[in-house]
């Protein structure tokens, strides 16, 4: 009873932090919301005993992404006026494509499927089962060339958004410390001879 | 009535049908859908996760776990685009970002 309780206002919170994202006016407000939808699906993934993962959405995902976004969104100044333009022309579409495919989906997954047979609950898993632990045991062997595979992706991702936004400006001085230390007396200073001047 | 299966998966259709409406809604401004995607990738795993918990498998889990890596490398990398789109165009309008259009 309570974890229905708890699923249902959880879902609740979930669907207007969802609406929030595509309708609030300001971006940032958006990505406020979007923190929330994360938050609030963490909890129901801890309902359904995939602990490792919602705590990995709230620090990876919440901690991390969400504030690169944060942070692009408020480095940019952004004309939203403009960008709204086209809203009330384009929602009676967006909202018909999104009906159609929440009856299709329902369609299938609550009238079709009522009699499946995983409808069911399982039984909680014990006091001392780790999600963590099982979910280590499976990754680091079955599934170690795909980690490998991520951490690779990882890695060209972060040099690849290094070598996009790292630009050269044109005409700034710097130091070149290589150049500094190499130099020697004879480079700077070149001693001339000539006659000495006449007076006029 | 007890919390079922198919309380997630329309859960998560519902948040799938509201990232997609949001795609419409919101085609101009980028930055809004980029976080529609995010969204729509949270649908997903949300189904990955409730079918290992109903299953009874991890594999779920562990398919969830390469989403979240590979979504966190599309975002980094795709506010990277947004951000040298900006500097050049002084804007994120997708109207703006006709200059293939020839």
């Amino acid at each position: 009873m309570f974890q229905s309780i708890l699923f249902y206002w959880i879902a609740f919170v979930l669907v207007v932090a969802a609406l929030g994202v595509i309708s609030a006016r300001n971006p940032v407000h958006s990505v406020m919301f979007l923190v929330l939808a994360f938050v609030s699906s963490a909890v129901l993934w801890m309902l359904l005993e995939a602990e490792f993962l919602a705590i990995v959405l709230v620090l990876v995902y919440v901690g991390a992404v969400m504030v690169l976004f944060l942070f692009v969104v408020m480095m940019l100044d952004i004309n939203v006026q403009r960008l709204r333009e086209g809203w009330t022309r384009y929602a009676p579409l967006g909202i018909g494509v999104a009906l159609v495919v929440i009856l299709e989906i329902a369609h299938v997954v609550w009238f079709k499927a009522q009699g499946f047979s995983m409808g069911m609950a399982p039984q909680p898993a014990p006091a001392d089962y780790s999600n963590t632990e099982a979910l280590g045991a499976v990754l680091y062997t079955e599934y170690v060339y795909p980690l490998e595979l991520a951490a690779v992706l990882l890695l060209v991702a972060i040099i690849a958004a290094i070598t996009l936004t790292m630009r050269q400006r044109p005409g700034l001085k710097k130091q070149n410390i290589a150049k500094q230390i190499a130099v020697r007396a004879e480079d700077r200073v070149r001693l001339v001879k000539m006659k000495s001047e006449k007076e006029q | 009535m007890s919390i079922g299966l198919s309380h997630y998966l329309l859960l998560s259709a519902i948040l799938f049908s509201i990232s997609v409406a949001g795609i419409f809604i919101n085609r101009k401004n980028v930055i809004v859908l980029l976080m529609c995607i995010e969204l729509m990738l949270l649908a997903v795993n949300f189904n990955f996760i409730a079918f290992s918990h109903y299953l009874g498998d991890l594999s779920g889990q562990i398919f969830v776990f390469f989403i979240l890596t590979v979504a966190a490398a599309e975002s980094a990398i795709g506010l990277a685009i947004l951000i040298l789109l900006f500097r050049n165009r002084a804007s994120i309008n997708v109207e703006d970002m006709d200059g293939m259009r020839g």
